[in-house]
Formats: structure tokens, C-alpha cells, sequence
């Protein structure tokens, strides 16, 4: 990016009208990815000194046991439900999670899902990390998932959506596909950096769990209605990508999950979805432009 | 500005959690619940009796729901006494109504205050479980040790005096405790607590404390105070709720259901019919259980 720059010059505008038309494998008008993130919060972090991580002394017993209720409760709960409805999941991964509980990355492993970073806890941020410390949590996160999956990640959604102005730069130096921390476009778009080849995937805030739960408050049926009216919408728009981000601890709760597989379901038996991977969309928006 | 070198260290990174308090499981790899009869699904009525003096503390935080205005605020200190003279009597008749019985997470206050109230709960074949001193017995990381104990020890003392039995189980004000809280209530003679909402049934803490989990996002504070829905709609996430867990418990044993609800919350003339629907529908099922948090937890620990 352009450190201090009023246009932090992160890609080319480019209006929405008159854009070549993607066409998703078996003409699918609506690529439909998943993104489960499986996070390890810790009990008691260090105290960066522009963001507190929980907001009581610790153990903040609330805000850290109803994100344990992911890793015990309802990442099963949420994960079934997908299967069920033939959803892979695109895994934002709070790396200390291969360790901490590799029970729950491997469940996600024995689905066919793919995995990317989410930094190494959601509770170290990024913000004034030396480019040593930036470094450390890319080859950390590389490594950890290659010996924990088998895979070498492609993406990053950074840790609690904290950046510093070197990261996509990084990012693009050690060979990564794919950001989901920009939110400009209905679809993958090319991003500005000093090297490399890096591409934006569309993730959600707007129709992510924890918007939906604690920013618009909705109850578990008005979050369902509106996944089907952004896909409903975005399938008929054509050549676009809908992500549905989720948190177990949120959706996995029991007055939530019934109401959310018959969304899933009601999108998978749509005829227009594409439900693929992040890396898959990717690929198959390189494939055409 | 650059962070210290340590903040990229991480000590506790290990397999298990960053804490001794507990060890991990997967609630559905665990030998299944039965709870008898054929039923699937326990449902806990917790019931939140508080009494929020005028004068409110910040030490160590303020609990949600209290004193707002400058002082004095009579509009809160009222709105929330409503509950304990109205409110927590319309939930008495719809539980007798129901046929059901309940757990009231007790201010000890109260029962010093109103004992004919506490009287009333006995009677009906309720649970008392200690629910601090008033809403000024918040507890946090902080505070001094000697002084949680002292809380806690008071709150227990005079429930015991008001009811002739010590309460077996504690909910800390706004579920928070301090490092200390598991072993305070340990050594307190305390059974159970219902702080910890990370699972869906009771488990053990390693100092042989019970954990029953009060789930907060399913209680009336949350769903109508802070996500402001209607009546309506929390009573259809319960449903919604219920359907699922009795659904789950057909493959993986028995579940419970959690509803943590506030007199002057719920108990409001244009919230209560709802709330009272809502119990009716749930009492026709042939599949639940209604039970205190006391009975869930030794019908639980009957089968470890």
C-alpha cells in the first residue's frame, strides 16, 4: 500500500457496469464459498497497546468460554450441516488451533476443506509488528498448516482484521493467492503490491455471523432470510461470489443452527450455486481474465 | 512504535488449553446422556432474583442493568424492583400453571429483604442458588482474594439462614469470576457454578467443581434487552432451540436447554403471555424434562 497516502492505492477502480462476465464451472451463476473460522482466543494474552483483547480482567469468563463453545459444542454442530448440504469450508484459521485442539482441524481435514491464516491466536494483532514479527507469523502460519493439513495455505485473513501497511506486500512476496480483508467488490479483483500476484476474494462483513448477530441483531430466522436474499439477488446479478463467513460459537447455537441449514439448503437446491473453495474460485476467475 | 519481542512468543501454546481450570472434550464423542423416561431434552428455568441498590458500585465493574442516571436514579432502582414484587410472581404462576419447577439465582439481599418472597420460591418447589450478596457483588480478576471469599461466604450464610438449606450451586453477576472464584467456591462447600457458557452440559472443573453451563445467548437479557427483539421472537428461538437439541439428543443422548430469564425482563404485562405460550408448548412435549439446575447436575453425575 501507499504508507500515508490519502488512496492507500491497494487496486485500480473499476466500475461494475460494462465488466467482462464471469461464468463459474457448469455455467453456475453464483460461486458460494463457506468460510468456518476456527479460532483459539487466549485466556489470559499479552495487552497490545492499541487494542485490548477482552473487555473484562482476565479470565474474561463469557467472552472466553462462549468462543471454547466452538472447540467443545458446535463446531460438529456447524460443520454437519454443511456437509450435509454438500458445503466445503474455506477455513480462517487461527494457526495455535493445530495445536491447542487439532481434533477440530482435523475434522475439518477429514471434509475436504481447505485452510488459510488467520494469524497464529485471534488475540495477538498485528498493528506496529516489526516486519521480523510480520514475517514470523507468515512462515509460522505456513509451516503449522503444512504439518498440521498437508497443505500450503494460499490465503490470509489477518488476525482480528489487524494490518500493517507491509502485510498484503509480504503476503505477495511469499507466494499467496488470495486477502479477505478487502471489501470493495461482488467479486475477486487484482491487488496492488510490490511483487507478486495477490488477488482480493470477496468475505462479508455484512452478512457474516457476527454482523448479523451482534451489529444488526437478528434472530436466527432473519439471519437464514438474509443469506437467501444476498444469494438470491447475487445469482441473479450472474458471474459474482458470496461468502458466508461463520463462527461456530455463533451459528452452531441451538436456536440458530436449525433455521441456518434450511438456508443452506435452500441454496444448494437453487440450481444456480457454485459451492466451491476459496482457492477453487480463485483459480477459476484466473482461468478468465 | 514497535512491540516488545515477547508479544510473537507464545508459552502456553501446547496441546489442551492455556489454562489448568479444565481439560477439552468434544461434547458429542462423549458416552451419552440419559435422562429417563424417554426424554431427550432437560430444560432449566434459571430465573435471575437480583436487587440493585440505589447507590451502584464500579468496583470491580457494574452489573448490567444497573443504576444509569446520576443519583439518585429512581427510574432504575424501581423499573428493577418491579421484578421482585411483580414480575417474579407472574413467572411463579406460570411455572404452577405449568406444572414445572425452577432455579432462582438468588441475591442473598433479597432473602434478608423480602423473606416472605423466598418463602413463596420454597413453597413452590424451586431451587435456590446463590447468586452473590446484591448487584453490587460483582467479582473480577483484581480484587482481593480474602474479599471474594468474604462475598461469597455471605451470600451462602444467609440464603442458608433464609431457606434451612445451604444452596448447592452459585451464578456469579454477569458470570464473571476471578482467578481465584473455582477454588473460592470449592473450598465454600458450592457443588456447581453456571458461569462458563463453552459447552451444553454440566462438566467437571479439575478442582472437582461442576460447571453447568447457563447459556447467554439464550436468555431474555440477551435475545430482548440487547438485541431488542419481541417476546415473540425469543419465545421462537426457544422453539427453534428445543427442536434442534431434541433432534440431536435421538443420535447423541440427552440435551438441555438453558432459559436464563429476568422478572423485570420477561415478566412484563405485554412479554408474559408469550413467555407463558411459550411454556405450555414446551410442557407438551412428550420428550422434556423440566428441572432445577440441582437435579440436572446429580442426574448427570449418576452416570459419570
Amino acid at each position: 500500500m501507499l504508507e500515508g497516502a490519502k488512496d492507500p492505492g491497494l487496486y485500480d477502480y473499476a466500475p461494475y457496469r460494462g465488466r467482462k462476465k464471469i461464468v463459474w464451472p457448469e455455467g453456475k451463476t453464483c460461486a458460494v464459498w463457506v468460510a468456518p473460522n476456527l479460532e483459539y482466543y487466549e485466556i489470559d494474552p499479552p495487552v497490545h497497546p492499541k487494542r485490548k483483547p477482552w473487555a473484562k480482567p482476565h479470565p474474561d469468563v463469557v467472552g472466553y468460554s462462549h468462543r471454547d463453545h466452538s472447540n467443545r459444542v458446535s463446531h460438529w454442530r456447524m460443520a454437519e450441516v454443511m456437509s450435509r448440504h454438500g458445503f466445503p469450508g474455506s477455513v480462517s484459521l487461527s494457526v495455535a488451533l493445530c495445536q491447542h485442539h487439532p481434533e477440530v482441524v482435523a475434522d475439518g481435514v477429514a471434509r475436504g476443506w481447505e485452510f488459510f491464516s488467520h494469524g497464529i491466536y485471534n488475540t495477538r494483532y498485528s498493528y506496529d509488528m516489526s516486519e521480523a514479527q510480520e514475517r514470523s507469523i507468515i512462515e509460522d502460519s505456513i509451516r503449522t498448516v503444512q504439518d498440521a493439513t498437508g497443505q500450503r495455505i494460499r490465503g490470509w485473513l489477518a488476525p482480528a482484521l489487524t494490518h500493517t501497511p507491509r502485510t498484503l506486500d509480504l503476503l505477495a512476496e511469499y507466494d499467496f493467492d488470495y486477502t479477505c480483508d478487502l471489501y470493495h467488490d461482488e467479486q475477486v479483483q487484482a491487488v496492488k503490491t510490490a511483487t507478486g500476484d495477490l488477488v482480493s476474494i470477496p468475505y462479508s462483513l455484512e452478512v457474516n455471523d457476527h454482523y448479523g448477530f451482534f451489529v444488526y441483531n437478528m434472530s436466527g430466522r432473519e439471519y437464514a432470510d438474509t443469506l437467501v436474499r444476498q444469494f438470491e439477488r447475487l445469482a441473479s446479478e450472474g458471474g459474482t461470489v458470496m461468502c458466508i463467513p461463520l463462527h461456530a460459537y455463533l451459528i452452531g447455537q441451538p436456536h440458530r443452527i436449525g433455521p441456518f441449514e434450511e438456508a443452506l439448503e435452500h441454496i444448494a437446491k437453487d440450481g444456480r450455486a457454485w459451492l466451491a473453495r476459496a482457492g477453487d474460485i480463485v483459480d477459476a476467475w484466473r482461468a478468465q481474465v | 512504535m514497535t512491540l516488545d519481542a515477547s508479544y510473537t512468543e507464545y508459552p502456553k501454546r501446547r496441546h489442551g488449553y492455556d489454562h489448568e481450570l479444565y481439560t477439552w472434550s468434544a461434547m458429542h464423542e462423549r458416552k451419552p446422556v440419559d435422562w429417563g423416561a424417554g426424554r431427550k431434552v432437560a430444560i432449566w428455568l434459571c430465573v435471575s432474583l437480583e436487587w440493585f441498590p440505589i447507590t451502584p458500585s464500579d468496583t470491580p465493574f457494574r452489573a448490567p442493568g444497573h443504576m444509569q442516571t446520576a443519583y439518585p436514579d429512581y427510574r432504575h432502582y424501581t423499573a428493577r424492583e418491579y421484578g421482585t414484587r411483580i414480575g417474579v410472581y407472574r413467572l411463579l404462576d406460570a411455572f404452577t400453571k405449568a406444572g414445572v419447577t425452577a432455579s432462582f439465582a438468588t441475591n442473598s439481599a433479597n432473602a434478608e429483604r423480602y423473606p416472605e418472597l423466598v418463602a413463596d420460591i420454597i413453597a413452590g418447589g424451586h431451587e435456590i442458588i446463590a447468586h452473590s450478596t446484591d448487584m453490587n457483588g460483582t467479582i473480577a480478576s483484581g480484587m482481593a482474594e480474602g474479599a471474594e471469599a468474604a462475598l461469597i461466604s455471605t451470600s451462602l450464610d444467609a440464603l442458608e439462614k433464609a431457606t434451612g438449606a445451604r444452596p448447592q450451586g452459585w451464578a456469579s453477576i454477569a458470570r464473571s469470576q476471578s482467578w481465584h472464584t473455582p477454588d473460592l467456591l470449592v473450598e465454600a462447600g458450592v457443588k456447581y457454578c453456571c458461569d462458563w457458557v463453552n459447552d451444553e452440559l454440566p462438566y467437571r472443573f479439575n478442582n472437582g467443581l461442576i460447571n453447568l453451563p447457563l447459556n447467554h445467548e439464550l436468555s431474555d437479557r440477551q435475545i430482548i434487552t440487547v438485541q431488542q427483539k419481541s417476546a415473540d421472537s425469543y419465545a421462537e428461538s426457544m422453539r427453534d432451540a428445543y427442536d434442534w437439541l431434541a433432534k440431536e439428543a435421538a443420535q447423541f443422548g440427552g440435551r438441555m436447554l438453558p432459559m436464563h430469564i429476568t422478572p423485570y425482563i420477561i415478566g412484563l404485562p405485554y412479554r408474559i403471555n408469550a413467555f407463558e405460550k411459550l411454556l405450555g408448548d414446551l410442557r407438551a412435549r412428550d420428550d422434556a424434562w423440566f428441572a432445577t439446575g440441582g437435579e440436572i447436575v446429580d442426574a448427570w453425575e449418576k452416570q459419570l
